[in-house]
């Protein structure tokens, strides 16, 4: 697995570039998400399915997951390769975010024998679509505090509660589900479980969620007497909170073994200095303000910061401080930065920057506006960026607890 | 988009990183920096030997010229960690004017003074002008011809770094309307050329030279034809070193705020638990990393056409940023400590605020991006 041959993998690069290249279709006919978060229409929903499934059947996603799950059994250069031909060419999303990107490489770690047999390969070909029950309407970043209930009963736990900003939850088969078992124990981390919960079944309603943009993408979670089965423990019971932590770490990418491809596309520096670039007020580029050059300057800097970070992690000396130091932030840096981005495109529009999506006369037909209002679900989703502070000053710099 | 940059990290380049951070933590605790502050001197002269024993003044030069042929990418982690522990002393000018040389000097000043550089001759770089901005080409000292053939010089150049002391000062002049350099030794200067100025980093021994009566050889002129180009090396240079210090003392004062932060105790708890001061502090961190980051892009790429000035400029900029915000938080965040002379807070905070007067500032550097990039 670890050795790679070059004239391998630069063959593998050439297929995948020229697969890219022929498959990938520029435009549906409709919007499409720029992140699986925003997925709020079927005719969306089905094509990044099929999509999905393509590039899955193609062999350039799940590459480097073990062949016996549907994967491709190769090193992880060659999924990095086609993940970097799928960017090439501008490739859609890829839809089953939660699957390929968290729970996937959660059970490959930690699952069982039979779940790594059930799932994974569902996941990979899109068939399954997974989501997230980990936040509720009264506990959000402070996930520990979860109140839904899950209690055995012979072969099965009996569910009851409700989960919120489940995306997906409309289409999804199956949710990972971070349940209260035990209502008692002293510390209150040690009372939740974590489960594969199927969502096809009696006793759970799904119900839509607008969002701020207007769109939907997500919706809330009701169950009433629903059914998990026990087999679909993670962990054991009452070990849930650790499960669910390092399902987080898979989703804020601190952690590699995802099955690859990219599930969001969301506009980067450069998106934005080709707007500036072809912007203009009162018939002069706006670049020309000093103002709007010094800004723009300072974001193409700090995108640029990011992308070092990224290269620095390979090196262990540049690291050697803090080794989780650029992991554990990136999510904070990248997600707030992008809100800003966003927010700066906006007003490089000008009078433009008061319209929205479907406005004949609006830049872009409004994308900047809604990238932005759209920027906050990363900066709130997975942890708020007030939390990832948290994190980042007591996990990386040794600061007590608040 | 022009290509920015990006990191790349050569063996030569950790093995200097892991020597440098032993020995200036070593050799430059606070309290020797303290001390030597207060010396006429500003620094160590057994630590300035270490240095040329270790062979660092030499790092950069060539070894047809007595050094080790590396460049200033390899330079780079030492600065860095000269930086972290606020050392003093004339290494930066001494390479920097090594430098000059390199890519401006004539064959025969090569031949004579870089292996005397390398050696441990110490040297200073006359380039600044007080009512002059950052441009390279500003320069209002003069240099002109006499019958003879040697040049005489007038004017003022200011924050001439550890000038008493230097066996070799470069000066920049305007010569026949255009921008020349030229090498000064003590011996070239009337008596009380120097003036010691007054200047916000305690560390640093800065003068004013007056130029006024100066008479020179005129093999003691690089060459001119390339005098920009050098004039332009030597500023990203000397920028790139700046970074390289600012960055290394962005980490310092962000540990030093923390060890505080994590002992102090207020109304019942360790301060650092608070997030009014844990959220800034990540901040700073973060900003950190990101200058650090563009630190070692702009040391890869220092020699790359184009992309070598972007990335400079960007991590000049970006340390500007990060250094000023770190050391303005580290005094807050000390608290009525950190209003006095003993918290080191200030000595971060006055050193970043004399990189950032010397060869372009934050907000400089981004004009200078907005030019090269759109």
């Amino acid at each position: 697995m670890s050795t790679v041959d070059p004239k391998d993998l630069a063959a593998f690069s050439e297929q995948a570039d020229a697969w890219f290249a022929e498959n990938v279709v520029r435009d549906p006919g409709f919007m499409l998400p720029l992140t699986f978060m925003e997925v709020g229409t079927d005719p969306q929903f089905h094509f990044l399915r099929d999509w999905q499934n393509k590039v899955w059947e193609a062999g350039y996603l799940g590459a480097a997951w073990p062949k016996a799950y549907g994967g491709g059994g190769l090193p992880q250069a060659f999924q990095n390769a086609a993940t970097r031909a799928m960017r090439k060419h501008h490739g859609p999303i890829m839809l089953n975010a939660i699957g390929l990107n968290w729970a996937g490489p959660l059970l490959l770690e930690m699952g069982t024998e039979a779940q790594k047999e059930t799932y994974l390969k569902g996941i990979l070909s899109a068939e399954d679509i997974w989501c997230q029950g980990f936040s509720e309407p009264g506990h959000g970043s402070d996930l520990g505090s979860a109140q839904t209930r899950a209690v055995r009963t012979g072969d099965h736990y009996v569910v009851n509660g409700s989960k919120i900003w489940t995306t997906l939850g409309r289409y999804a088969r199956y949710m990972i589900l971070l349940a209260r078992t035990d209502p008692s124990t002293e510390r209150k981390y040690d009372g939740l479980s974590f489960f594969l919960m199927p969502m096809k079944a009696p006793g759970i309603e799904t119900v839509p969620i607008r969002k701020l943009t207007g769109e939907h993408g997500f919706t809330q979670t009701f169950f009433t007497d629903a059914k998990a089965p026990a087999e679909g423990l993670v962990g054991p019971e009452g070990g849930g909170w650790k499960v669910a932590m390092r399902t987080l770490e898979y989703e804020r990418g601190a952690r590699g073994g995802q099955a690859g491809g990219y599930v969001s596309v969301g506009a980067n520096a450069f998106d934005v200095f080709d707007l500036a670039q072809r912007t203009r007020r009162g018939g002069r580029p706006v670049l020309e303000d000093p103002q709007v050059a010094d800004e723009m300057v300072g974001y193409l800097m700090e995108i640029q910061a990011l992308t070092l970070n990224g290269q620095r992690t390979q090196v262990p000396e540049l690291i050697a401080d803090r080794p989780q130091g650029i992991p554990l932030a990136s999510k904070l840096m990248g997600t707030e930065m992008s809100r800003r981005l966003n927010d700066f495109a906006v007003r490089l529009t000008g009078v433009r920057g008061a319209y929205y999506v479907d406005e004949p006369e609006a830049a872009d037909n409004g994308l900047w506006a809604r990238n932005y209002l759209n920027a906050f679900s990363a900066t709130i989703g997975g942890g708020t960026s007030q939390v990832q502070a948290n994190i980042v000053g007591e996990h990386v710099l040794g600061l007590p607890k608040s | 988009m022009k290509d920015l940059g990006r990191i790349g990290f050569s063996e030569d380049q950790a093995t200097l990183l892991e020597v440098a951070t032993d020995f200036c933590q070593r050799r430059s605790p606070v309290a020797t920096v303290r001390r030597l502050m207060e010396d006429e001197a500003g620094h160590d002269p057994a630590v300035w030997a270490e240095l040329g024993d270790l062979g660092w003044l030499g790092v950069a030069i060539p070894e047809a010229f007595g050094g080790s042929g590396l460049g200033l990418a390899e330079v780079v982690p030492l600065v860095e960690q000269m930086g972290r522990r606020l050392m003093a002393g004339p290494f930066v000018s001494t390479t920097l004017v090594a430098q000059a040389l390199v890519a401006g000097g004539t064959e025969d000043q090569k031949r004579e003074v870089l292996p005397r550089i390398a050696a441990g001759e110490a040297a200073s770089l006359a380039l600044a002008e007080l009512d002059t901005d950052w441009e390279t080409d500003s320069i209002a000292c003069a240099a002109s011809r006499l019958p003879d053939g040697r040049l005489t010089l007038s004017g003022r150049k200011v924050l001439v770094t550890d000038a008493a002391e230097a066996r070799w000062i470069l000066v920049s002049v305007r010569l026949d309307g255009a921008p020349a350099l030229v090498l000064l030794t003590p011996e070239d200067l009337p008596v009380d050329a120097l003036r010691r100025e007054t200047v916000i980093d305690g560390t640093r021994r800065s003068f004013a030279l007056t130029l006024d009566g100066s008479v020179l050889a005129s093999d003691r002129l690089l060459d001119p034809d390339r005098a920009r180009a050098t004039l332009e090396h030597i500023h990203l240079a000397a920028n790139l070193l700046a970074a390289a210090d600012m960055v290394g003392g962005t980490q310092a004062c962000i540990d030093y705020t923390l060890d505080y932060l994590r002992t102090r105790t207020q109304f019942g708890k360790v301060i650092g638990s608070y997030q009014a001061l844990k959220h800034p502090i990540v901040d700073a961190y973060t900003r950190y990393e990101q200058a650090r980051s563009h630190l070692y892009s702009a040391a890869h790429c220092f020699n790359e056409q184009g992309t070598g000035e972007i990335a400079v400029r960007m991590a000049k900029a970006a340390a500007d940023v990060a250094y000023s915000f770190a050391a303005d938080r580290a005094i807050q965040f000390h608290g009525g400590f950190g209003f006095t002379w003993d918290c080191d807070a200030q000595l971060y905070r006055r050193r970043a605020i004399w990189h950032a007067a010397q060869f372009g500032d934050a907000g400089f550097h981004r004009k200078k991006l907005a030019r090269l990039l759109f």
